[in-house]
């Protein structure tokens, strides 16, 4: 296989240091029903002691299968065909099964990318990280147990004694991340393999989580290898980079040097794409909106949208199509036995959204925004206050009054693989709303379909594909065109774009807003992504345990933030202060 | 726990009321007399069969004798067959004997099929998962009876290993090939469903991280797969044990042990409503009792499971 690979690492001169890994023109396949699949094609790669190297690229371009065959951790089907993997001069991929156990933990750590289900969830977490100690022998009896609390204190769990003989499903998210951190650092490995390790925590938890690693890494003199989708995360955290498309290394060499001028066309797009808050700015000063070459799509999208928005801003203001009057929720959350406490997830909320605007509500897991998407969908039931749509109380909405209401007002949830259903075609998902409330004859309803799937941008021919058959950008066309298969005046969006690639994210937030201008949509837009908003909303509301603590236009919220609150989601966005090149 | 436990105890009650009420019922409606039935072709003197139905409550309504057999099973007299026994005498002979038989089964079936299962879900694909495959797959289509007869020739009869029919105490050794048999079903369906969910499992993050972490292979098998594998193992052993009595009607016929089995199916023949009931009954609450049991596993093999209330 040949191919122009820009020799890695190779400006950072390390003569007294002998690399630590060095991955050779490996190649990694995975056994199918069609014969042998490559997902990695020579890769080249090199990382001395010490050093923090990330590899970026979006889902299937073969980062984290790199890295699994580090320690083939790879699945059964999964093979290394060709090329080295050398940790401290010894080739890994000829290690029997025996040999690799050792290496495993104790001279290469590991940490997971999702921590929910990395951790058994029939074993207490003592358990868990106790075993690790135990196998990599780094100690035996009562000493690994009192090791097991210095693991979790140092990862950042204070008070590990009383949690040791809990389960993981009492451990929220970000605490899960730091047991799986404790158990990938508990036998102070030479390198630690860190496979997208907070992408799906909150920026904030992020920020906390990568700090705390980094600290500790360097307290070790731990080298890490970084997997990861964020160019922005991979900026701030890495001194080298490594840029993967489709199964191989496109560009790499110190990350602020490719960020900041990026050669191969790809990087180029990514870095474009890059929600980043510090180059928008620069961006929209400098440019007037003209039609941006079409090489780089996603830098085009940016001007567009940016236009849009001027354009909205522009629109005279009328009486808001939404408003929100001081509305409560209280959850009843049962405790032991027959108690109850009583959780107030939203909090004399109000807010107001006019006709063909973009409100966004932003704020970490647990601060409401979620709940407040529901109490507007009448999903849930408000405690108190008054939710108007178009000048009417939709509280206590009944029968064909509720079934209007739905028509108008329609929602895009955050999982495109959860919110299909899988034994659905694309043309029946997209359909269904329109059987439910009876539109229309079965020829009226796939005129319809022709017309939903060319809104979004999808061939007429995928009506008969099934979700399983398709991209995650796609599904989330397609919810987007279920969405707006009634005609609806308001689009309720919740996390719709979180789940998603940073290309594929800028295509979708580029439809949505297209779709905004041609039928003068309203939308909700429900988000943890401050870099997100920036592309999409008119107005912002920062909401925190449940309340709003800012709200404002989009420009004044990231300009001049007001609450102290507002600054550390803002400060927390990875690589936020980056200047990308463009 | 113990709460719920408790509570579940007293759910007991409403089951057993209406099981019983239920099958007394079905019993009464049968079709038939069963007192002269009793008599065959013979032909008794006038007054017998009279006699004979009042002594049953033959000539009462239903609810009647439903309530008269209610009233006795708390008194402690579950009342007599036809023949004249007491039905508890004749479930304290036949109840140990089935008892003895269906433990055994699902030892077999548990022990053997989690074993076969497990090896099957590790090699998924390889020459001993298929033949487990194709085995279990011929133990589930092929009739119990067909299976027990083959069994018992060729290891009773051709090769002498056991005896074809069991004596009357029917001790434990002489329960092995039944038993065998008895399991053969469940079996087949205990290694498909180990088999599957082991390698689910085998797929999962955890056990990933687990391989990660420097476990060996044998330790991220037993205590990652196996303990997360065998949930739904549990929930098929509770369900079974009724099927497993329900098998030992065949399986008894084949082997000739005075069991439940046979004693019930009698019964039934005969419309003898009060040992119908009572075996019945007990079953019942060995299958509630079992149910709880299993519930109460679950929890122990899955923290996420808590009862509150």
């Amino acid at each position: 296989m040949s191919q122009t690979v820009i020799e890695p690492v190779t400006t950072a001169v390390r003569d007294e240091n002998s690399p630590l890994l060095e991955i050779r023109d490996l190649e990694v396949g995975f056994q199918t029903q069609h014969g042998v699949v490559p997902a990695v094609r020579g890769v080249n790669l090199t990382l001395y002691p010490g050093q923090t190297l990330a590899i970026v690229g979006e889902s299937g371009s073969g980062k984290t299968t790199t890295a699994q065959a580090i320690i083939n951790l790879l699945a059964n089907t999964g093979k290394v065909t060709a090329g080295q993997i050398l940790f401290e001069g010894r080739d890994l991929t000829t290690l029997k099964a025996k040999e690799m156990q050792d290496v495993r933990g104790r001279l290469i750590g590991y940490v997971p990318q999702d921590p929910m289900s990395n951790l058994n969830p029939v074993w207490n977490i003592g358990f868990q990280v106790e075993e690790a100690i135990r196998a990599n022998g780094v100690a035996q009896g009562k000493a690994a147990k009192l090791r097991t609390i210095e693991v979790l204190k140092e990862a950042g769990l204070s008070d590990a004694e009383d949690r040791l003989k809990q389960y993981p499903h009492q451990f929220s998210g970000g605490m899960r991340q730091r047991v799986l951190i404790g158990i990938g650092l508990s036998a102070r490995p030479k390198l630690l393999i860190a496979d997208e390790p907070t992408s799906a925590l909150d920026v904030t938890v992020q920020r906390q989580i990568l700090d705390h690693l980094a600290t500790l890494t360097r307290d070790y003199g731990t080298s890490v290898l970084f997997i990861t989708h964020d160019l922005g995360l991979a900026a701030e955290r890495a001194e080298q980079l490594v840029v993967m498309y489709k199964g191989k290394v496109v560009e790499s060499g110190p990350s602020q040097e490719i960020l900041a001028n990026p050669q191969h066309p790809y990087t180029q797009r990514l870095v474009a794409a890059a929600p980043s808050l510090a180059s928008r700015r620069i961006q929209s000063a400098k440019h007037p909106v003209v039609a941006a070459p079409a090489t780089s799509v996603a830098g085009a999208n940016d001007d567009v949208l940016i236009k849009r928005a001027r354009e909205r801003e522009d629109a005279a203001p009328t009486k808001d199509l939404i408003s929100v009057e001081g509305i409560s929720k209280m959850y009843r959350i049962r405790t032991k036995g027959l108690k109850y406490n009583d959780l107030l997830a939203v909090n004399d909320v109000s807010f107001g959204i006019q006709k063909g605007t973009t409100t966004a509500l932003v704020g970490e897991s647990g601060s409401g925004k979620s709940t407040v998407a529901k109490l507007i969908l009448q999903l849930e039931t408000i405690t108190s206050g008054r939710i108007e749509f178009d000048g009417q109380d939709v509280a206590g909405l009944k029968g064909a009054d509720l079934l209007k209401f739905r028509r108008r007002v329609q929602p895009v949830f955050q999982d495109p693989y959860g919110s299909l259903d899988p034994q659905y075609n694309v043309g029946n998902t997209i359909a269904e709303p329109l059987l439910a409330h009876k539109v229309g004859t079965a020829k009226e309803r796939q005129e319809r379909v022709r017309e939903l799937l060319d809104q979004v941008s999808l061939p007429w021919a995928s009506r008969h594909r099934y979700p399983s058959e398709l991209s995650g950008g796609q599904r989330q066309r397609i919810a987007i065109a279920r969405a707006l298969a009634l005609k609806p005046d308001v689009l309720v969006l919740d996390e719709a774009v979180s789940a998603l690639d940073v290309l594929v994210q800028g295509q979708v937030l580029n439809l949505l807003t297209e779709l905004q201008t041609e039928l003068d949509l309203t939308y909700l837009f429900i988000t943890h992504d401050l870099a997100v908003v920036r592309l999409v909303a008119d107005n912002v509301c920062v909401m925190q345990q449940g309340r709003i603590v800012e709200a404002a236009t989009t420009d004044e919220v990231f300009d001049n933030p007001r609450q102290t609150y507002t600054q550390e989601l803002l400060a927390a966005i990875p690589g936020g202060n980056f200047e990308f090149g463009r | 726990m113990l709460w719920y436990t408790g509570k579940r105890l007293l759910q007991m009650i409403p089951v057993f009321f209406g099981a019983t009420f239920l099958i007394y019922f079905m019993v009464f409606s049968l079709p038939g007399d069963p007192i002269a039935a009793l008599f065959g072709d013979r032909q008794p003197a006038p007054g017998v069969i009279e006699q004979l139905r009042i002594q049953y409550h033959l000539d009462q309504p239903f609810i009647v004798q439903y309530l008269i057999y209610i009233g006795g099973f708390f008194h402690g007299d579950l009342g007599t067959t036809y023949s004249g026994r007491a039905v508890s005498d004749v479930m304290a002979a036949a109840f140990p004997i089935t008892a003895r038989l269906a433990l055994l089964a699902l030892f077999f079936e548990s022990v053997a099929g989690i074993l076969v299962g497990l090896v099957a879900g590790l090699r998924k694909g390889k020459l001993f998962d298929a033949s487990a495959l194709v085995v279990s797959l011929l133990l589930i289509s092929v009739p119990t009876f067909v299976i027990g007869f083959i069994l018992q020739y060729v290891f009773a009869v051709k090769l002498g290993w056991a005896r074809t029919t069991v004596s009357s105490e029917a001790p434990l050794s002489e329960l092995v090939l039944p038993a065998i048999v008895l399991a053969s079903v469940s079996f087949a369906y205990i290694v498909r469903l180990t088999r599957a969910s082991v390698s689910e499992n085998l797929g999962a993050d955890f056990v990933r991280t687990a391989t990660a972490k420097g476990l060996s292979r044998r330790r991220v098998v037993t205590v990652h797969v196996l303990r997360n594998s065998l949930v739904p193992v549990v929930t098929f052993l509770g369900v079974d044990l009724g099927s497993l009595m329900v098998g030992a009607i065949v399986t008894e016929g084949i082997f000739n042990i005075n069991g439940v089995g046979g004693t019930v199916y009698k019964a039934i023949k005969l419309g003898e409503g009060p040992t119908v009931v009572s075996f019945i009954a007990v079953m019942v609450v060995i299958f509630v009792l079992a149910n709880l049991l299993v519930d109460l596993l679950y929890a122990a093999l899955d923290p996420r499971i808590r009862y509150a209330k």
